[in-house]
């Protein structure tokens, strides 16, 4: 019983900002499997409006240009990893996803809802942060790229105004030969349905295997969805064997917050995790970019 | 205004904004296959198709579905033909409690929409969010598998399923529940599918504290809210305030001035027009409490600083087991091993939520649509309360959602139809996901200290232990419980001298009762630890080791019980061991292995063995009643106020009627709990309805039998044996006489054909006085393989072999069903299952915070059925519904211990210790 007093449903993103702007405590539902229960269990403020923009035809375009993959913010969870393109150029997110609820959740949770809850372990987050992704912020007198680590101001929030602003999509940069991605978790089986510890890697690679960038994003390692830049570089120049992945571990111990939380995982177990799931997820990417030629 | 297709069919129906998919569903267009469960989109029961994809429908503001088109189960059979899924689910015995049917169902529809022909991985990826607490999840996957072939033309894959040992005619065949097509269809009605004219919505409002004295309470606000037609409080009660199933302990309503002994106390109850003028009176009535210290766990509440949680103090009962001498069994044992294990408390988490609905009748009496394990209980204690004659009171018992021992208590039984009879109007109550997590009783928590003695030669000499259990605020069947978990405390094993101890303690937790094993899943996980550490300690194989010691026929048991017959546990043991060596080959399956190419990987298996009683036992009169009577159109009806929560106590039934009178399936119906239809079965619990229910239901078709006989008899002139009764006729002579020209007959000589039957186990003993204190005991092996992760701690359990000694099996479908399920229910009780308190307060208030296995936990599992009859039982026949999963936990645990060397003593295994243990080379896991 959540009550709000009015579900709007706009067809274009000109009137659901509209909408948005002339209603007071309202709120942007997408695939809503977060907000509806954060709403009916207390940890979102009442809401008067709803303001539902999973019929905004624009806000389910997948593009692919030049440069980059562009994902509507309103496209099914279920949809996205179905999507040979998406399987293509972002095996990481494809991942992520696929671990993101269960199938009838997946079929109306969305990649710009996972990002706008803003939790500092999402999924979908964490796979696009490794991504280098940017967060597409439409209001009604302006519009902006805004890369998405600089979205996040602390767990569940954001630096735009949820009152006048909505994110219609979300890019990253198309794979392009020699590059590769990959996306691994550990689930706790008891107590809270949250995961201990994500990690996403994107890595370039040279012709001989030695990766020349990389990006390594982990949940959680701090308030908002975490970048280990130090651990990033720290691959950089190498062929990834069990030396270098134990320097990069370090890095990331080092630069990393990581916390015990309540009936989920220690802190020590979370130190603990760091190197196996860096060996695994580094691993799959590479083999992944070593593997990749462009078409 | 919302405009959609339902089913094929165009509608318009007016909602509210805020309402969800499945409120309109359910409430608007009565469509009440579609079930909710939690709420919270955790468990799937109530999956619908929106445009041909499966969503849930209770987070789907019905709103979105707007110019889409939904299907629910009522629109997936055409014409009276069953889906093939539907069809699929029947054959299969995936069936069994019913409440998640129609989610499994079109979730697995939507997944061979798309994918035909799927791969068992991908069945599992489809249903994993789809949970069935009955646990079916092999009979699902099997279902799925059937269909999909059928729906292409291609003969489904074979029921593998063990059968019973000698045939007869009906009892041992498979055959599916009487109630399945109806659960599979969405037409099965659970209590909260019934809507009655002018029906109030019941809302109790509850302490949230865990300990205080309740000083004031102010109702005025809540009374000024429109729609809310009456709140009542203690003072307003007209008969006794306290109920409870052993002791009366518990207040129906907690009384200005009086205690509050957990969060789930109930101090108001409300009774309002709709759910919003209900919700508006619970935030405005305004409690003041004074209060107290707060006693969370057992040990602590038996120190003698604790605050006294009841006048008479914290302790509900010492439990005492003595048995030869300990100072001789100590001083004879030359390898000793002492060890403390720490069990928490568990959900039942079944899928149906508790309802109960209340209906006043004009004539003063009151009658209560529930789905309840103890209705003559329910009729006793509503009685008392409401100041009426049992007979005033009628429970009818609905389909019941899943149990496991969780419906025992009352719910809202007493709170709906104190509003009902204050307003003369029918009143619901159902709880939602939160308020059942907080209010039912749990499994008990334990602390279980063991120590066990052995001679050099692997003789189990003495075994001791301490326990302490925690039955939260209220008795509910906590004696019994920790009882049973004492004096099975030192396993299903021939020790000559025995010490145990059990400190059954009030605290501030949510009170604890009856779950499926009924204490004995916690000390078996204990002292079975304590035998694998004992069999490694003596360098004797952990199987060679129970064998040495298990109890066999002659032996005498810990409570003094000279075992005269129907000790299967070494055939199980035979059993469980002869396919795992098949599994393992040359290799010693205690003995880890990385497989191939995971270096990062142990593998390996580990064995428990266990007992469990059939019956209330200790001294208890344990009777069933039930009634058997034949129709003028042939048909047969059985009647007995027993529950069927799923386990297929209903099928049993049927079976055994058809036996008795030669019928057929078809022509046998049952009717179960109902107080005013039919007579007592007794509580739903102990593993005893096949056994007492099933001989009351034999007897009383036998009496009907030989009264038709002897009616038969003398209308035809023939000696009555000669009269022989199959395919639903009385034969004598090559002359037929239908059952249905029986009954008339019988009616035109003035006699009626029924007979009822009053069956009365054998008598027990209580506890201390030696003797019998149980009628029959049923025996299980199983054996597990696990992998550990090494790096993470992660446990996966890929396979479990599991024998139990049943006596007989009656109803193998259901048989396998149970099995299935127990082991599935064990899997949770080792990996995953655990609810959380905090200082009294509850963490575990969601269903998210509250895991239980899933479809992807589904490890392989082999049932191996063995007979050993117990004489007095149906057929030989003894209980099976809880030691299926009782050696699930300390097998699982044994194996991990194989695969990675590390003794886990606390449950539920926490990967995070295991790794850490893991990584400094410890031994244990605490």
């Amino acid at each position: 019983m959540t009550g709000w007093e009015h579900f709007h449903t706009p067809l274009t993103i000109e009137d659901a900002l509209q909408t948005l702007m002339t209603s007071p405590d309202s709120a942007v539902i997408a695939g809503g499997t977060d907000l509806l229960l954060d709403l009916d269990q207390g940890r979102h403020s009442r809401v008067k409006s709803l303001i539902d923009i999973s019929r905004i035809e624009a806000l389910h375009e997948f593009t692919i240009s030049e440069d980059f993959v562009v994902v509507g913010s309103a496209i099914p969870l279920s949809r996205l990893l179905n999507n040979p393109l998406a399987q293509k150029h972002a095996p990481a997110l494809v991942e992520a996803c696929k671990l993101i609820g269960g199938p009838q959740v997946r079929n109306v949770a969305t990649l710009g809802g996972n990002v706008a809850h803003a939790l500092p372990a999402g999924d979908g987050t964490i796979a696009l942060l490794a991504h280098d992704a940017e967060v597409h912020l439409v209001s009604q007198d302006s519009e902006r790229w805004l890369a998405l680590a600089d979205l996040f101001t602390g767990p569940g929030e954001v630096s735009f105004d949820r009152q006048r602003t909505l994110i219609s999509a979300l890019r990253f940069k198309r794979r392009e030969a020699l590059e590769g991605s990959a996306f691994r978790r550990v689930m706790r089986p008891q107590g809270v349905a949250i995961a201990i510890m994500n990690m996403g890697v994107w890595l370039r690679c040279d012709q001989q295997g030695k990766i020349v960038d990389a990006r390594i994003s982990i949940g959680p390692g701090g308030p908002t969805p975490f970048f280990a830049s130090g651990g990033s570089s720290a691959l950089i120049g190498h062929i990834p064997d069990k030396i270098v992945l134990d320097q990069v571990a370090l890095a990331i111990l080092e630069e990393a917050q990581f916390r015990t939380s309540r009936h989920r995982s220690t802190k020590a177990y979370r130190e603990h995790l760091v190197s196996s799931l860096l060996e695994e997820t580094v691993t799959v990417a590479h083999k992944r970019a070593s593997h990749y030629e462009m078409v | 205004m919302l405009n959609c297709r339902v089913n094929g069919q165009i509608v318009e129906v007016e909602i509210r904004p805020d309402e969800m998919l499945s409120d309109v569903l359910r409430n608007r267009l009565g469509l009440t296959g579609t079930k909710v469960g939690c709420g919270e989109a955790e468990c799937g029961s109530c999956t619908v198709l929106v445009d041909g994809e499966p969503i849930v429908s209770c987070i789907y503001p019905a709103a979105r579905a707007q110019d889409r088109e939904v299907l629910t189960i009522e629109g997936l059979a055409q014409d009276e033909t069953l889906h093939p899924l539907q069809h699929a689910f029947v054959e299969t015995g995936a069936v069994q409690c019913g409440f998640c049917i129609p989610g499994q169902i079109m979730t697995a529809y939507a997944l061979l929409q798309k994918n035909p022909n799927p791969e068992e991985s991908e069945i599992k990826a489809a249903l994993k969010d789809t949970l069935c607490r009955c646990a079916g999840y092999p009979a699902i996957i099997h279902a799925v598998n059937s269909a999909s072939a059928r729906m292409q033309g291609q003969e489904p894959p074979a029921i593998m399923i063990p059968r019973s040992g000698p045939e007869s005619k009906t009892v041992g065949s498979l055959h599916p529940r009487p109630d399945s097509i109806a659960k599979v269809t969405g037409q099965a009605k659970f209590t909260d599918d019934y809507h009655f004219p002018e029906m109030l919505v019941g809302k109790v409002f509850r302490a949230g504290v865990p300990h205080a004295v309740l000083e004031a309470l102010d109702i005025s606000k809540a009374l000024d809210q429109p729609g809310v037609v009456e709140i009542l409080t203690a003072a307003d009660i007209p008969g006794e305030n306290l109920h409870g199933l052993v002791y009366r302990d518990w207040p129906v309503l907690v009384g200005v001035g009086d205690r509050v002994r957990y969060v789930g106390d109930a101090i108001a109850i409300i009774a309002a027009e709709n759910e919003e003028a209900a919700s508006r009176a619970m935030a405005a009535i305004r409690p003041t409490f004074r209060e107290l210290p707060i006693v969370a766990d057992p040990v602590y509440a038996r120190s003698p600083e604790a605050e006294q949680v009841h006048e008479q103090g914290n302790l509900l009962k010492h439990i005492k087991v003595r048995k030869g001498d300990m100072e001789v069994g100590w001083e004879q044992a030359e390898t000793t091993l002492e060890a403390t294990y720490h069990t928490p408390a568990t959900e039942h988490a079944f899928m149906e939520p508790e309802c109960s609905i209340a209906l006043p009748s004009e004539d003063g009496r009151m009658e209560i649509l529930v789905g309840s394990q103890i209705p003559y209980a329910d009729r006793e204690q509503v009685a008392r309360t409401l100041d009426l004659p049992q007979e005033q009171v009628r429970i009818r018992g609905t389909l019941i959602g899943g149990g496991f021992g969780g419906k025992e208590d009352i719910a809202g039984q007493i709170h709906a139809a104190l509003l009902a009879q204050a307003t003369g109007r029918p009143v619901k109550i159902l709880f939602d996901r939160h308020e059942s997590l907080l209010v039912h009783p749990k499994r008990h928590g334990t602390q279980i200290q063991v120590k066990l003695g052995a001679k050099r030669d692997g003789t189990l000499v003495v075994a001791e232990s301490e326990l302490y259990g925690d039955t939260g605020a209220y008795a509910s069947l906590g004696d019994k419980v920790m009882t049973r978990a004492t004096t099975h405390s030192a396993g299903p094993y021939n020790v000559e001298h025995v010490q145990a101890d059990c400190y059954a303690m009030y605290t501030n937790n949510p009170p604890a009762g009856a779950f499926r094993g009924f204490g004995v899943t916690q000390s078996c996980f204990a002292v079975e630890s304590c035998m694998d550490d004992l069999a490694q300690a003596l360098a004797i194989d952990p199987i060679t080791f129970r064998r040495m010691n298990a109890l066999k026929v002659g032996h005498t048991t810990n409570t003094g019980q000279i075992l005269k017959e129907s000790v299967g546990l070494l055939e199980c043991l035979d059993k469980v061991e002869s396919v795992m060596r098949v599994r393992v080959g040359d290799r010693d399956p205690f003995t880890a292995y990385a497989p191939e190419g995971k270096p990062g990987i142990r593998r390996a298996w580990g064995i428990a063995a266990a007992y469990k009683n059939t019956g209330l036992g200790g001294g208890a009169p344990d009777k069933a009643s039930a009634e058997v009577e034949l129709y003028s159109d042939g048909t047969i009806e059985v009647r007995s106020a027993s529950a069927d929560m799923g386990q297929g106590l209903v099928t049993v039934l049927q079976m055994i009627a058809a036996e008795e009178l030669g019928a057929s399936l078809e022509q046998v119906r049952v009717l179960l709990s109902d107080t005013d239809l039919t007579p007592d079965g007794g509580p739903t619990t102990a593993s005893r309805q096949t056994f007492v229910t099933g001989n009351a239901a034999r007897n009383a078709s036998i009496v009907l039998r030989e009264a038709v006989r002897s009616s038969l008899s003398e209308k035809l002139d023939v000696p009555p044996d000669e009269i022989t009764f199959h395919e639903g006729l009385a034969q004598v002579n090559g002359q037929r006489v239908s059952l249905g020209e029986a009954a008339n007959l019988m009616k035109s000589e003035g006699r009626e054909p029924r007979a009822i039957y009053e069956y009365w186990a054998p008598e027990t003993q209580p506890l201390g006085t030696g003797g019998d204190m149980h009628f029959a005991y049923s025996f299980a092996v199983q054996a597990a393989e696990v992998q550990v992760d090494l790096a993470t701690g992660e446990v996966e359990v890929l396979e479990v072999i599991a024998a139990n000694d049943v006596g007989k099996a009656i109803n193998p479908l259901g048989l396998q069903g149970q099995v299935e399920g127990g082991v599935m229910m064990g899997l949770g009780n080792a990996l995953t299952e655990i609810f959380i308190t905090e200082d009294g307060m509850v963490f575990t208030d969601r269903l998210a915070r509250y895991r239980m296995p899933s479809i992807t936990h589904t490890p392989r599992i082999t049932s191996l059925v063995v007979e050993d009859p117990a004489a007095e039982g149906p057929y030989g026949a003894k209980g099976v519904g809880e030691i299926s999963s009782i050696p699930t936990t300390p097998a699982i645990t044994n194996a991990i211990k194989n695969a990675c060397g590390v003794r886990v003593r606390r449950l539920p295994v926490d990967q995070d210790s295991l790794a850490q243990a893991i990584a400094v080379g410890a031994q244990t896991c605490e």
